[in-house]
């Protein structure tokens, strides 16, 4: 009887931190990746719609965020196709027929140029509040907690998926904050991986990604390689991954 | 009143160079169109005039009476627009203003002549006001449209008043052509003798109108005021703007906010009525001290509705100083665009039936067995009526269901989008706004251009190159490139002080500039390399120009893959 007792004490405790942290709220659902290990890995079955997301290049790219970029327009791709989405930016540099490469279509996607990180989150949030877009992006420096916590309430009030990619322009102020606690649900690291020198296949092939989970609500990190989305914006995993040990992580 | 301006055309031209020195001033000066095959004359001003050169007269002949004779081509249209706008302008005479024909204005000053201090000193001040403009006019008031125009046109003096009853003899002086008859019946006139209008009182009236036509006895009886002749005005220029006086100064936000809101609903409700939607508006607060402040907003789509237009003007009015207190304040919408009425979405009175759900009506809703959809019931405060046990809980699943119908309707009508674009637009600037539009051009740099979010549907399709980086650089960034053989890709680079040793590579894309946009561009030649480094970036480099022996070859980078 006790132990009974001691269960259901646990299992109310944990629906209740749950509700405290918005894993069990009735979102708007998740967005899978089709790919079987990293939607294992995610608690709802993919990417939480409704939510705060990060996704950080590794490297040099941390400064460029080519990388992130093409992994976020693949997963843009596949969120409620005709929806636009906003993109908050500081640098034009970014670059409409790659994102076609990646099955997100230019037209989807509005740009807005903010001049620093206030009004890249104030924009942000005016995004997260219009039900007529399908996600908010900003490339964003600093993402304090409060900030972070401000997005993703807009987000689960509207049921908008917001992502924060962040980019860096200096080595010392990636490092500062690379670590920085912020409120996101899940946060992303994706590097670029050499391709195997061992085929003599011509020409460069599709570019293989380590795709780092490294941290998630409610679930456990992981790491994954996988080849780069393709024109639909699905990733998938690298074929060799069985036949090896794991690509060491190199973001660590 | 009759106001007739014998050379608009010619002022209306001159009128659109500067007002220190107007064009071809100083030249005898006429406009000219090509009628048929033929130049012809259509204006001319005083100066060619006197030396004998009339509208109508083929332009060489013209140019033979004064070789350096200043010619523009005459634009009728533009005439008519600029005449419309002065009869709008006379307003200040009369409420009743209409343009005639291509040079002239009717004005119906009935009961307005003594706001100006009685009917010649209102024709005068009238004159003197457009001579100020550089326009030449003459008006003359009479009892009818018809005898005032003749003897504007006719008599030869800046103003004339013909007393009242007193057209049938101030007419009789004048030659025929004062009664708005077609070129050929005035000759016909003149054929036989008849020159002046006093000639046709005597005439037999049917044997006027067998020989010509009803037209000729119609205008006679308009002139005289025995046939009716009703004017057409213009219409008044809707207001576009609402005012607010204070009695006593205001100073407070909250007032500020109020009066502003009560400003937009009275706004919102005159541009409804004309179908429009205000794309800019102006606000202005005119403090106690003589001093004002504006505050102004715009919008990516015409707009009307009161509460999206306050939000955006929300943010401004914190930023306003109210000094010592404000005692009137003015909403303008200077620019507006038509807007149609709208169909309001199912999804839009279901919000706004669960957000008043007050009498006389209540909201209740309930659930549709047939096809899961939401549905509002109308029902009149006081009548009970109880829903059926089935509608009133929902079948399983419908919540979904009802989410899923509510977001695709909202999104059916993009009015919260532009909403959205107008607030982000307000605060960071409508050039930081924007979205991808393709253009046709093969270079990486012009083939997507940067456009309004609004703006019209682009032409050109966005067509899928083989490999296009995601990030594109600003410009082409020079780097110091090793490559050994021609035409390869080079082994290892430098970017931005970093050496990348590339181990992959694939390429060339050649792209060539467009030869038709100018020299620069026809010698623009780039060999585009997708590589690989070492540590698996990949980046889009070229090499411009040819290959050449004895030159270096120069390479740039110009975007990143992922």
């Amino acid at each position: 009887m006790v132990e009974v007792g001691k269960n259901d004490q646990l299992a109310a405790l944990r629906r209740r931190l749950a509700a405290l942290e918005g894993v069990g709220r009735a979102t708007s659902g998740a967005l899978p990746f089709g790919v079987l290990a990293i939607d294992d890995a995610l608690t709802c079955g993919g990417l939480r719609l409704g939510a705060l997301h990060e996704v950080a290049g590794a490297g040099p790219d941390e400064e460029d965020g080519a990388v992130a970029a093409a992994f976020l327009a693949g997963i843009l791709a596949r969120l409620r196709p005709p929806l636009p989405v906003l993109w908050c930016l500081a640098a034009g540099d970014l670059y409409g027929p790659g994102l076609a490469a990646r099955g997100l279509g230019p037209e989807r996607v509005i740009l807005a140029r903010a001049s620093g990180d206030q009004e890249m989150l104030w924009a942000m949030e005016e995004g997260l509040k219009s039900p007529a877009l399908a996600a908010v992006i900003g490339e964003i420096e600093a993402l304090p907690l409060t900030a972070s916590r401000r997005l993703q309430l807009a987000a689960e009030s509207s049921g908008v998926t917001a992502f924060a990619l962040r980019r860096w322009h200096s080595g010392e102020r990636a490092a500062r904050q690379r670590a920085a606690p912020n409120a996101a649900v899940t946060r992303w690291r994706v590097a670029a991986l050499p391709g195997d020198l061992k085929t003599d296949e011509p020409g460069i092939g599709r570019p293989r990604w380590q795709v780092e989970l490294w941290r998630c609500r409610g679930g456990i990190p992981a790491s994954w390689t996988v080849e780069a989305c393709d024109a639909t914006g699905h990733v998938s995993l690298a074929a060799e991954l069985g036949d090896r040990p794991l690509a060491p992580a190199r973001v660590a | 009143m009759s106001l007739w301006l014998p050379n608009w055309a010619i002022d209306r031209w001159r009128r659109q160079g500067s007002r220190k020195q107007r064009p071809f001033d100083d030249t005898p000066f006429v406009l000219a169109a090509t009628i048929g095959n033929r130049r012809l004359v259509t204006a001319a001003d005083a100066e060619a005039q006197a030396m004998g050169i009339a509208p109508g007269m083929a332009l060489t002949d013209a140019r033979a009476l004064h070789p350096a004779l200043a010619v523009a081509e005459s634009d009728p249209a533009r005439d008519r627009a600029a005449l419309a706008r002065l009869a709008a302008w006379c307003g200040r005479y009369s409420p009743w203003t209409a343009p005639h024909g291509g040079d002239g204005v009717w004005l119906d000053i009935t009961g307005c002549a003594h706001l100006r201090g009685g009917e010649s000193a209102l024709a005068a001040e009238l004159i003197e006001r457009l001579a100020r403009q550089g326009i030449a006019g003459r008006a003359a008031i009479a009892d009818t449209p018809g005898a005032a125009w003749a003897m504007a046109c006719g008599s030869g003096a800046a103003t004339v008043v013909v007393p009242e009853g007193g057209a049938r003899q101030a007419l009789a002086a004048l030659p025929v052509d004062a009664l708005r008859l077609d070129p050929a019946a005035i000759a016909e006139l003149g054929r036989l003798g008849l020159r002046r209008i006093g000639d046709l009182y005597a005439m037999p009236r049917a044997a006027l109108a067998a020989r010509f036509g009803e037209r000729l006895a119609h205008r006679l009886d308009q002139a005289l005021g025995l046939a009716a002749e009703p004017l057409s005005p213009l219409p008044p220029a809707p207001a576009r703007w609402a005012r607010r006086r204070f009695a006593e100064p205001i100073g407070t936000a909250e007032d500020i906010a109020a009066a502003t809101r009560e400003l937009l609903a009275r706004l919102c409700r005159s541009l409804a009525d004309e179908m429009l939607g205000a794309r800019r508006l102006v606000l202005t607060l005119y403090r106690v001290d003589g001093t004002s402040e504006t505050a102004s907003i715009g919008t990516a789509r015409p707009s009307r509705d009161p509460g999206h237009l306050l939000r955006l003007f929300e943010e401004r009015l914190t930023t306003l100083d109210p000094g010592l207190g404000i005692e009137d304040m003015l909403l303008a919408a200077p620019m507006v665009e038509t807007l149609a009425a709208l169909q309001l979405g199912f999804a839009h009175r279901l919000q706004s039936a669960r957000r008043s759900p007050s009498p006389p009506f209540r909201a209740e809703k309930g659930w549709d067995e047939v096809g899961g959809a939401c549905r509002v019931w109308r029902v009149r405060a006081g009548a009970r009526w109880l829903p059926p046990p089935h509608l009133t809980s929902p079948p399983p699943g419908a919540e979904r269901e009802k989410k899923k119908g509510r977001r695709n309707l909202d999104t059916l009508d993009d009015t919260s989008l532009a909403m959205l674009v107008d607030r982000l637009a307000n605060r960071l600037g409508s050039a930081a706004l924007g979205c991808f539009v393709p253009r046709e051009s093969h270079l990486p740099e012009r083939s997507s251009h940067f456009a309004p979010v609004f703006a019209p549907a682009a032409v050109a399709a966005w067509e899928k190159p083989w490999q296009r980086p995601i990030r594109l650089l600003p410009r082409p960034e020079p780097v110091e490139a090793v490559a050994p053989v021609p035409d390869d890709p080079p082994v290892r680079f430098r970017w931005r002080r970093v050496m990348h040793r590339v181990r992959r590579a694939d390429g060339p894309e050649r792209i060539v500039g467009e030869w038709w946009r100018g020299a620069a561009d026809a010698a623009e030649l780039r060999d585009y390399y997708c590589v690989e480094d070492e540590t698996g970036r990949r980046f889009w480099l070229y090499r411009a120009g040819l290959y050449r022996p004895e030159m270096a070859p120069r390479w740039f980078l110009h975007g990143l893959f992922a």
